[in-house]
């Protein structure tokens, strides 16, 4: 039988702990980061990346860790490291650590498949809650998703999942559809991707009418695990005993049966977290800490994860084989070669730049070492950050089945249900995570590709993981959230600054917005910006300004077309930026003028060092 | 002072003990035992895996309830059937009218539904086999599972291959690891032979190599277009091995034209003509293989290389003195060995502040590298 980490661990005392140790195995990297408490406040103090070693010739996750920890090691001098796995308790100052927590998204992180009766309501559901679990959902089947028995059959068995995730029906309903998809999968009889023995998990999340009936087709063969409905009636979705249970059978299955991973729960004093569940706990934290409607990004070398709070609803989408690393192939193929040129500001053949991509797939962690290689994956990195978004607009829309009356708004709007709810003007903040983002060399890079991958509009506030910490605080706020607060407070959330787009499209050239600014040493300034440029002012991290905003000729800013707004920004490493590059943005079709618009605008911001501008002017 | 950062390298051996692991993906028996001397084709494991299923809307074709299914079945659940043969059946109007529900395909009647209405027939099993896949003495059995192989043998690893497992004599084409494997150079002779090339293979080379009947091709670099022309789709994850073509193709080095590395070009040389077994499978993620060519030399007798050299290997990673290969821009390629091991972090081009190593090229020249841009050469 699997074991489970609750077991025989010591019982964890936040009051006690004054040095912490939390990891992250990721599908590229393991990387650890160090926090102590120093004086009152708990401090982020090191970091140490190495490999992840999940695959061969390695097989061991623990190795990574080790060298990912050793780093740390090296760089503080405190020993934290013995043979048996990480020292707890912290003997002194300078050795062992009081608490160890670590996330994993190494191994292909946990990978779902999700059934449903009807594809946009009890599937649609289940695939949120999975999703929510911080899975990755390999495929959605509906009674009505167009496939036949057979195939559904055929793709059941062809895919081996860590777990299934059924649902279907409102309680008290048929129960017919929902057993209909039981029978399917008891007829794949669908083998785990670990694990020759163990039986494949299966969630079961329907028709509570149905559950003796399931049990009767899936218990023998399977490790069924029965819930609350996922939609026990149309009106409401209630994800949280689906998305719990799979945490608890992540840890027991999917876990305990990857390379290393038994001996890495013996290490840890709470259950290994899946990254994207700990990377979406500390997005929540900032919406509910700054009430504000927010999205976040987690560009990861495997998966591009999504997460959006907005008026109180939280969706997390994780686009599988959207990554730059290991799938920055996929997102070419996804976006096609000329999506990626068109960021890129120096003439780069077609055949070159995709060479250089499958080189990056297979060599997954390299880094760039040239300024045009930095510049090549960060036109991905826009990409695949754009096609996450979509990805995640998909399913942050309102639940289906539901009876609603339209709004006049809605009808002025065109606005159909079928679309998302998040409307960018409303969005307050966009914050980013994840190697690349967190190690792009100045801030304003990582601003430019959230800006450009996401297109907010009106005021958005923009920050980023600093050193790329967010999963590591994620796992640790579940047995020490102040010190997970603090520490995110101080050491992760870096503020860029402040994103003002007008909603729009103008002329070149044209002017677009006018901006007053009262600035913190009581000077105002004035700027006009014309269409299709950007402008930078700057405000310092801790200073504030208030900003009155003037939208022309049909520009909307988040008070209506053309109508005027002020708003107080908070400043931050990059300060306040002016994009009238229009919304949707879109980039010149010359390819002179958009090279040149893009130096224009990397050159407002500062993005990348002059070497660049050489190499784009040869 | 050592570090553990590094990518680890390909495999280049000329000897070493190739150990493989045949295991079956569900339970099944074991043919062989211990001790026993097996051949590449010998089967070591064999197993059924449940056949294919079919599924018959029976209350939809007989016009009845669901729950009504049991009683109008002429066939029961874990009878077999042949396919056409009635398995449930209505009569109206006084039994002056039948309508039947037919099978699909022979097989057992594995559920009848009373909820959905349904029948599901089950094909009979299909019969799943593991071969040895190299020539060897078994080492190991795994109960109920499979068997460890072990051979002598010359042992080289690609870095990105597409095909299955594939048997054969290599044969040498290219004179040099800087030539292009050109249509031009393949003939009738190349028919049942592994095929190696020098910096790239064109995609006519690939389509001659098929129609002369080559079982693979082993190559230093492809142009990514080429390789979606042959596969007929673009590859967006490196995860393969089961795509369904008539060659094994393996790149040692890369995509684009890049010169096969010496190393392995000469050791490819030095086996020319000899049986081999290759694999094109890859997985840089979630389990993870490279490609690989094994050559058997079951003339070596001598100790060689176990495991534990192995383990200890990879626990010394990189120190002054290890040979390395830069795998990045820009000195994609180069050769050189380990000069320092700079502890601080330092700002490269990009100005990210990263580990970096400092490097003695083979022509003398000292060069700063991210320590993530180079692998060990393992040889």
């Amino acid at each position: 039988m699997p074991r489970t980490t609750e077991l025989s661990k010591p019982e964890i005392r936040p009051e006690k702990m004054k040095i912490i140790l939390a990891t992250d195995c990721g599908s590229t990297t393991s990387k650890a980061r160090f926090f102590k408490k120093l004086g009152k406040e708990y401090r982020f103090v090191a970091s140490g990346e190495a490999p992840t070693t999940v695959e061969a010739p390695f097989e061991d996750v623990t190795l990574g860790v080790r060298n990912a920890i050793r780093e740390v090691e090296e760089l503080t001098g405190h020993k934290l490291l013995a043979p048996h796995g990480v020292i707890t308790p912290s003997r002194g100052e300078k050795e062992g650590v009081d608490l160890y927590v670590t996330t994993s998204s190494a191994g292909g992180g946990l990978q779902m498949m999700v059934a449903g009766v009807v594809k946009t309501m009890t599937a649609e559901s289940a695939e949120r809650a999975a999703l929510g679990a911080g899975a990755i959902v390999m495929d959605v089947m509906a009674v009505d998703d167009g496939r036949r028995p057979h195939e559904k059959i055929g793709r059941i068995r062809h895919l081996r999942p860590d777990m299934i995730l059924m649902a279907g029906g409102t309680d008290g309903g048929t129960v017919k559809h929902v057993v209909e998809t039981a029978e399917l999968i008891d007829a794949a009889k669908p083998k785990p991707r670990l694990g020759v023995d163990f039986e494949l998990p299966i969630v079961f999340a329907g028709n509570k009418e149905a559950r003796i009936p399931i049990q009767r087709i899936l218990d023998k063969t399977f490790a069924l695990k029965i819930v609350d409905n996922i939609r026990p009636v149309l009106e409401l979705e209630n994800t949280d005993p689906a998305r719990n249970v799979i945490h608890e059978l992540f840890m027991e299955h999917v876990m305990s049966h990857a390379p290393g991973y038994d001996n890495l729960m013996k290490w840890t004093q709470i259950p290994i977290m899946p990254t994207p569940a700990a990377e979406g706990k500390m997005f929540r934290t900032i919406a509910e800490t700054y009430n504000a409607n927010v999205i976040g990004v987690g560009l990861g070398g495997a998966t591009t994860n999504v997460y959006s709070m907005y008026e109180k609803k939280f969706v997390r989408t994780v686009s599988a084989n959207l990554g730059m690393s290991y799938s920055i192939c996929n997102v070419l193929k996804e976006t096609g070669t000329k999506n990626i040129i068109r960021w890129i500001p120096f003439d780069i053949e077609e055949e070159n730049l995709r060479n250089h991509l499958y080189n990056k797939m297979i060599r997954p962690t390299t880094i760039p070492q040239s300024v045009e290689d930095l510049v090549v994956e960060h036109a991905v990195a826009r990409e695949a950050l754009r096609l996450g978004f979509e990805h995640h607009k998909l399913l942050a829309r309102p639940l289906r089945g539901v009876q609603r009356r339209r709004t006049i708004a809605d009808i002025f709007e065109q606005r159909a249900f079928e679309e998302t709810y998040i409307d960018m003007l409303h969005v307050d903040w966009l914050a980013g995570t994840g190697g690349l983002l967190s190690h792009a060399p100045r801030r304003a890079q990582s601003a430019l590709m959230l800006i450009d991958g996401f297109q907010p509009e009106g005021v958005t506030k923009l920050a980023q993981d600093s050193v790329f910490m967010m999963p590591h605080l994620g796992v640790l706020s579940t047995v020490h959230p102040k010190a997970a607060l603090e520490i995110f407070e101080k050491d992760c959330l870096v503020r860029i600054g402040v994103c003002i787009a007008p909603r729009g499209v103008g002329k070149e050239g044209e002017e677009v917005m006018k901006v007053v600014v009262s600035m913190p040493d009581n000077s105002v300034l004035e700027e006009q910006v014309d269409f299709g440029s950007m402008k930078k002012i700057p405000l310092k991290e801790g200073e504030k300004a208030e900003v009155e905003i003037f939208p022309f000729r049909g520009g909307d800013i988040g008070r209506g077309s053309g109508k005027r707004r002020r708003v107080v920004v908070e400043g931050g490493v990059v300060g306040i930026i002016l994009d009238a590059r229009g919304r949707p943005l879109v980039l010149p079709d010359n390819n002179n003028e958009r090279k040149q618009k893009l130096i224009e605008w990397f050159r407002f911001l500062d993005a990348y060092p002059e070497r660049l501008y050489e190499i784009c002017c040869r | 002072m050592s570090s553990q950062v590094y990518t680890p390298g390909l495999k280049r051996k000329a000897s070493t003990k190739v150990r493989k692991t045949r295991r079956l993906p569900i339970r099944g028996k074991v043919l062989v035992k211990k001790g026993d001397n097996v051949k590449a084709d010998t089967i070591v494991a064999r197993t059924f895996i449940p056949g294919d299923v079919h599924v018959v809307n029976i209350s939809g074709l007989l016009g009845i309830d669901a729950w009504e299914t049991s009683e109008y079945m002429v066939k029961r659940e874990g009878e077999e059937v042949k396919e056409e043969e009635p398995i449930a059946m209505i009569k109206s109007f006084f039994g002056l009218f039948k309508r039947y529900a037919f099978a699909p395909a022979s097989g057992t009647v594995e559920r009848i539904s009373d909820i959905t209405g349904q029948v599901l027939i089950r094909e009979s099993q299909i019969p799943l086999e593991v071969d040895a896949y190299i020539p060897g003495k078994v080492v190991e059995t795994l109960s109920n599972e499979g068997a460890t192989i072990e051979t002598p043998a010359a042992f080289i690893q690609g870095i990105f291959g597409i095909g299955g497992e594939r048997k054969g004599k290599l044969m040498m084409i290219a004179e040099n690891p800087n030539e292009v494997l050109t249509a031009k150079q393949l003939e009738s002779k190349c028919n049942g032979r592994i095929l190696v090339g020098g910096a790239l293979v064109t995609s006519d080379a690939l389509q001659k190599a098929v129609k002369v009947g080559a079982k693979g091709i082993v190559v230093g670099g492809i142009d990514d277009q080429d390789l979606t022309s042959f596969l007929g789709y673009q590859i967006g994850i490196a995860i393969t091995g089961e795509e369904d073509i008539p060659l094994t193709l393996i790149i040692t080095e890369g995509f684009g034209e890049m010169g096969m590395s010496e190393k392995t070009f000469s050791l490819l040389r030095e086996f020319d003509g000899k049986y081999a077994s290759i694999n094109g499978a890859t997985q840089i993620r979630a389990g993870v293989m490279r490609p690989e060519i094994v050559i058997p030399r079951p003339e070596l007798t001598e100790k060689i290389g176990d495991s534990e050299e192995k383990k200890k290997f990879l626990e010394q990673g990189l120190s002054p003195g290890t040979p390395i290969r830069i795998i990045r821009k820009p000195y994609f390629g180069a050769l050189g060995v380990v000069s320092k091991l700079p502890i601080p972090l330092q700002t490269i081009e990009t100005e990210s502040d990263v580990r970096v190593l400092e490097a003695e090229l083979a022509d003398g020249k000292r060069v700063i590298v991210p320590r993530a841009n180079v692998e060990i050469i393992e040889e």
